[in-house]
């Protein structure tokens, strides 16, 4: 029982972290269908950005506040310069600029930087954990699922009460009757890659923190778990995003846990054939997009 | 009166496809303009092109004396020209209220905003009885009045009705036709695109009959009414 709870609360850490990846990813594409592959690399940039803070001896808590920062300054330049020359262009070819986004800045990391993993100057404290009777779990762990947890109520507040955020929800269901209400294309998508960077600043600043190390290809690996997540969820749903993410992080998490040794080099295999499975009876994902249902009617 | 409204020789192209051939039309302050034709004749091109969302190939449209041509469609409700789209297109997982807040997007002065709703829940008390609702839920003829209210949330001079019948019950229709006649009375001016011929001919002031993307014939709601040309139109006769 007690290993239970410990997975549990471990479930809860990698699948919050998921979801903030898959609510990025989820925003980009609701606003202008682009499935957006650099995602990774605005994490990459915050965890360089921690690395850089911890050498330069910056206090750890405006080193989050800068790599955070940084993400988001990231995703705007970033659609400004890569995405919105492309953004009428088909869903294809705005893949392929998203692929070319990642790969150069994957290889000016390398280049500029180094091609192997960076030590992070991590608080100790994150180290540490607690005792909750038999539970021992990590502060780091702590600090995932209650960042996690903020965010999603912070971000829930603005969909519902901030002019953009209801902009936001508008555009992703119907684009073209959000601009003749006079919602700048520009606003909203800018506004979407902001988030979205903003996110993916968290979600780095609290995958660094569990692992003190950064490396070009850092990003890669969680933001395809996020794409993952993001469809189970429903491509281009918030609230699919956020289940879709959970769900994974239970099922590796569980799987890791429970699945017998030898079995254990089939954990990935096995987790994307239950994805599949979830698939197969909710095609649309666990919560459908809104903009899906408007096709449809 | 001066025109509000001049649309001079319009083309619209969807790739191969041309959708209206060269349309000219006018609109002056407080009337109530009917546009008329079968499907695919060009009307809803016509009325996507004058707010932007349609490509003008061609031609030269002009509101309240400025060239806007080819402006983007988040231009137009600052401006003072909304559309109502055809098929109602309201936001369904926004609440009433939101959808009546976006519609309010282009108003900065907070004041104008609570006249604005002040002015919709007026029109259609359903709505202030609804607002907390999803916008989804709403029937049919409540979704129409959301889509009229919306548009009316940004007080445009210029209004543009694209199907406001369509698939309502004929009981909703006649509130449909009730509410432009009341609009017409708060000094709004309209063009309405219709299926429902006779209904809108009783509203409006002046109409325009369309056939194959061009013009097929204009006059006063009641030379319409009397010609042979809205039949022609209708049936593809010349």
């Amino acid at each position: 029982m007690d290993l239970f709870l410990q997975q549990t609360v471990n479930a809860f850490a990698l699948g919050g972290t998921y979801a903030l990846l898959a609510l990025g990813l989820a925003m980009v594409f609701s606003t202008m269908g682009l499935i957006n592959f650099a995602h990774g690399e605005l994490m990459t940039i915050a965890g360089y950005i921690l690395m850089a803070c911890g050498l330069a001896g910056v206090p750890f808590v405006f080193s989050i506040l800068l790599a955070i920062a940084a993400a988001v300054l990231a995703a705007i330049v970033m659609e400004r310069i890569a995405f919105r020359p492309v953004r009428n262009a088909s869903g294809a070819t705005m893949l392929v600029t998203s692929f070319a986004v990642s790969m150069i800045l994957q290889v000016l990391f390398q280049n500029f930087i180094s091609a192997r993993s960076q030590a992070v100057l991590v608080p100790e404290i994150l180290s540490e954990s607690v005792r909750f009777g038999g539970l021992v779990i990590g502060v780091n762990k702590i600090a995932a699922i209650v960042t996690t947890i903020v965010m999603l109520i912070f971000l829930d507040r603005f969909m519902k009460h901030h002019r953009i955020g209801i902009a936001m929800r508008a555009a992703a269901e119907d684009f073209s009757v959000a601009r003749l209400m006079g919602i700048r294309a520009n606003t909203v998508i800018a506004g979407a890659f902001a988030l979205s960077g903003f996110l993916a600043g968290v979600a780095a600043v609290l995958w660094v923190s569990q692992r003190a190390s950064v490396d070009p290809l850092m990003g890669f690996t969680p933001v395809l778990k996020a794409f993952i997540a993001a469809i189970l969820g429903g491509l281009g749903s918030l609230r699919g995003a956020v289940a879709g993410g959970f769900l994974l992080g239970f099922i590796e998490i569980y799987l890791a846990a429970y699945l017998p040794a030898s079995m254990q080099e089939f954990r990935d295999p096995i987790a994307l054939c239950l994805v599949v499975l979830v698939l197969i009876f909710r095609p649309n994902g666990l919560i459908p997009s809104p903009a899906l249902k408007a096709e449809k009617v | 009166m001066s025109a509000l409204l001049t649309v001079q020789s319009l083309q619209v192209q969807y790739g191969a496809v041309q959708a209206v051939r060269g349309v000219d039309l006018e609109v002056r302050e407080g009337e109530i303009i009917a546009l008329l034709g079968a499907n695919g004749a060009g009307k809803s091109s016509t009325l996507n092109a004058l707010v932007g969302l349609a490509p003008a190939s061609a031609g030269r449209i002009t509101f309240k004396g400025q060239d806007v041509t080819g402006s983007a469609p988040e231009r137009f409700a600052s401006l003072g020209m909304t559309l109502s789209p055809e098929g109602r297109r309201v936001f369904g997982t926004l609440s009433v209220q939101e959808n009546l807040l976006m519609g309010a997007y282009s108003m900065q002065d907070k004041a104008k905003v609570k006249t604005a709703f002040d002015r919709v829940f007026d029109l259609f008390p359903i709505l202030r009885e609804r607002r907390e609702q999803f916008a989804g839920t709403l029937s049919g003829g409540q979704q129409q009045m959301l889509a009229v209210g919306r548009a009316l949330m940004s007080n445009p001079r210029l209004l543009l009705l694209d199907e406001p019948s369509l698939g309502l019950a004929p009981k909703i229709v006649e509130q449909v036709f009730e509410l432009i006649t009341v609009l017409r009375k708060q000094g709004v001016t309209m063009v309405v695109v219709e299926q429902n011929v006779s209904m809108a001919l009783e509203v409006a002031d002046r109409g325009y009959v369309m056939a194959s993307g061009r013009i097929a014939a204009s006059g006063t709601a009641a030379e319409l009414r009397n010609s042979d040309t809205l039949q022609a139109a209708y049936l593809g006769a010349e």
